[in-house]
């Protein structure tokens, strides 16, 4: 099997510790990983602020780092949306439709081509876990609140074989945290006291740390965690499954 | 006056300066949308309605000039006079026109969101009608002088208290009282002389059937139903989408549409008007205002499936935590969001951004409109059409230019990196609005990439 990772250009800039955990995490699991290091991101940041045209040059970058490999493994459910919807190439095709459907979140991956059935981490702590938007409603990485339908959650899976870990239930069980990439500046006040309800809910209910299938959400959260001086942590839901 | 100007995000910050009414009214919203899930789980076959829904309502639209002239014929034989108008002034100069035939210069009017659209109270009153809206919640926003905030609940941005001082003044209820049976009761006794005096009742519409000619009106309070049967005139102004073929598919639609408004079983009242009584008049003005345009759009037509439930508004963590009045549209929230840009591009340019993009709106909508992917494309148009900031326009080119050379990504990433280390200040400040709820991500020494240089084997 021959799987690239693609990192997101602001986890490989600021939590480059979840590139890492992420990549341990698949070695562990006997996977050979790539990481082709002419990549940057996905265009999600100019296309979701509604200048998907300027994204040509970032899709043609994307397609010549990824087109080689069988599976591409991306630690973000909303990075991993965007290729999944919006990578296109119109001198390039076929080669676009081909990565749009290789392209895999990593909690997606574990289960459902690794199918992962037990973990050797521990991680002795009360977790809690966002809901990433994109990577629940966009993915159906798990079920979504608002759907009349049975529950099911694949990183809710991955986390219960993690040795020690108990998970906090949430009164909002998958509220938006507001970060929404430009949004978290363009429209600040409602970004950031959507941030600030969503930490409050996690904090009320005793959690330890936050985890998420995405970074972009922790980063806004943990902005908000630390001007609060909260003792309340984050972390990628690959560095709970990487630890121990 | 000045509000009209102000963007989304200008206005939403006014609002947040009042933490505790924002809190209160998001967990007001939330508490409608619990009610909505508690009987949207109690209809095991939920989803299979909003697919049916979806689709008699895509069938709709795909034949609507066949369904239009249909419902106009069959409305014709029922003995119902059939207008049809193209937009804000024809319709209310066709109401006008009514008013002075029936030689009175006083009207009722139940809930209508159209109305508000084509902004008849304020035509009326600039002719010398007075208009009274029956409905409590549109005569509360009616009284205090301000546009609803939200489709189905006009004043829900107001507490209890704020209406107990209203009714004090206009209807002399007791000073400091907000006891909502009491106001309620005041609003009642007020309203049953209006029902009984006026000769004319103009409702809205929620379906008007093809296959009947008649025309189906929900109310919890029953006050269509009051005005409509005690005037001599009963106006209903209708868009062109509330269209469905038979009678039948109400069957779908009104388990649909209470559910996931208030998470009622029904509408107290779903009256059905089809045949005028004796020496009484009904009127049906039938109106596009730009909904033809949003049909021909074919990213866009299926916004006009919406029957106006207010679920996406009830749901929607930014629709909780701006207000309504945020959106300085008839309709706001998600919905109004993607309706408006098809009225006026250029002073709604602003309502597809005030959005995450979270898709919970598409998920409860009844119809299963794709609101989180049409506000995406609208944002897209917005832009190509010209209407974003110079300023946004030259970051995104930027952004664009570092993000698709590596080179050029990893020495700024190592260069912003090192500022954010060495002297945060840069970044850390007033000037910029993540840093004024939010402390900045701490940066690392090296990125991925650089680690990954040290630590693996390479591939290009």
């Amino acid at each position: 099997m021959n799987v690239a990772l693609f990192i997101p250009c602001y986890v490989d800039q600021f939590y480059p510790q979840v590139g890492i955990a992420t990549l341990e995490l698949l070695e562990k699991l006997g996977v050979t990983v790539s990481y082709p290091i002419k990549q940057t991101c996905c265009g999600q940041p100019m296309a979701n602020s509604g200048f998907e045209h300027l994204t040509g040059d970032c899709n043609s970058l994307f397609i010549n780092n990824f087109s080689a490999f069988d599976y591409i493994v991306c630690p973000s459910g909303s990075c991993t949306l965007h290729v999944k919807e919006h990578l296109h190439d119109d001198k390039n095709k076929s080669a676009a439709k081909d990565i749009r459907s290789k392209i895999y979140e990593l909690t997606e991956f574990l289960t459902d081509v690794l199918h992962v059935t037990s973990l050797s981490a521990s991680f002795s702590h009360k977790v809690s876990m966002h809901q990433a938007c994109h990577g629940q409603r966009g993915l159906h990485l798990s079920q979504m609140t608002e759907l009349v339908a049975p529950p099911y959650s694949k990183p809710g899976r991955l986390l219960s074989m993690v040795k020690g870990l108990e998970l906090v239930t949430l009164d909002r069980a998958d509220e938006c945290c507001g970060f929404g990439g430009t949004f978290c500046v363009a429209e600040e006040a409602v970004s950031a006291k959507m941030g600030i309800d969503r930490v409050a809910d996690h904090v009320k209910n005793g959690t330890e740390y936050i985890t998420s299938v995405d970074m972009s959400c922790l980063m806004h959260l943990e902005g908000i965690l630390r001007r609060q001086k909260s003792n309340v942590q984050i972390k990628h839901i690959a560095e709970i499954l990487n630890a121990g | 006056m000045n509000a009209k100007k102000q963007d989304h995000a200008a206005l939403s910050e006014i609002f947040n300066k009042d933490e505790e009414r924002v809190n209160w009214h998001d967990e007001t919203l939330w508490w409608v949308r619990q009610k909505r899930d508690k009987a949207a789980f109690g209809v095991p076959e939920w989803e299979a309605l909003r697919e049916t829904a979806s689709a008699i309502k895509h069938h709709t639209l795909s034949n609507l000039h066949d369904y239009l002239t249909t419902f106009e014929q069959k409305a014709v034989e029922n003995g119902i006079v059939v207008h049809w108008a193209a937009g804000a002034k024809e319709h209310n100069d066709i109401v006008l026109s009514l008013l002075n035939k029936a030689g009175t210069n006083k009207m009722m009017k139940s809930k209508s969101m159209l109305t508000e659209e084509l902004h008849l109270n304020e035509f009326l009153k600039e002719q010398g009608i007075e208009t009274i809206d029956t409905d409590l919640g549109e005569r509360i926003v009616q009284l205090l002088e301000e546009p609803p905030s939200h489709i189905v609940l006009p004043a829900i941005h107001r507490k209890k208290e704020e209406i107990g001082a209203l009714f004090h003044i206009h209807l002399g209820t007791p000073e400091g009282n907000a006891d909502p049976k009491l106001l309620t009761y005041a609003a009642r006794l007020n309203m049953r002389d209006v029902f009984l005096t006026r000769k004319v009742a103009l409702t809205g519409v929620n379906f008007a059937i093809a296959e009947t000619g008649e025309f189906v009106v929900c109310t919890n309070e029953g006050n269509a139903d009051m005005g409509a049967h005690l005037a001599d005139i009963h106006i209903a102004s209708m868009g062109i989408e509330k269209l469905i073929p038979q009678r039948d598919h109400l069957a779908v639609f009104l388990r649909l549409l209470t559910r996931s408004a208030t998470g009622q079983p029904i509408t107290t009242y779903s009256s059905h008007f089809k045949t005028p009584r004796k020496g009484k008049e009904i009127h049906i003005i039938i109106v596009d205002n730009g909904r033809s345009v949003q049909l021909g759009r074919e990213d866009f037509r299926a916004s006009l499936k919406c029957i106006r439930c207010g679920a996406c508004m009830n749901t929607c963590p930014v629709y909780r935590r701006s207000g309504g009045h945020s959106y300085h549209n008839s309709i706001a929230g998600p919905i109004g969001a993607i309706l408006a840009p098809n009225l006026d591009m250029k002073e709604y340019a602003d309502l597809p951004f005030a959005s995450t993009l979270c898709g919970s709106c598409s998920n409860v909508c009844p119809v299963k409109i794709d609101i989180h992917q049409q506000l995406y494309k609208w944002r897209q148009i917005i832009v190509q059409e010209g209407y974003a900031t110079p300023a946004k326009k030259a970051a995104m080119s930027g952004m664009n230019f570092v993000l698709s050379n590596p080179g050029v990504f990893r020495a700024a990433g190592k260069a912003g990196r090192w500022v954010l280390r060495h002297a945060p200040y840069i970044a850390a400040n007033k000037f910029d609005p993540w840093y004024k709820h939010r402390e900045l991500p701490q940066a690392p020494k090296a990125s991925f990439n650089e680690w990954y240089r040290k630590n693996r084997e390479q591939h290009e």
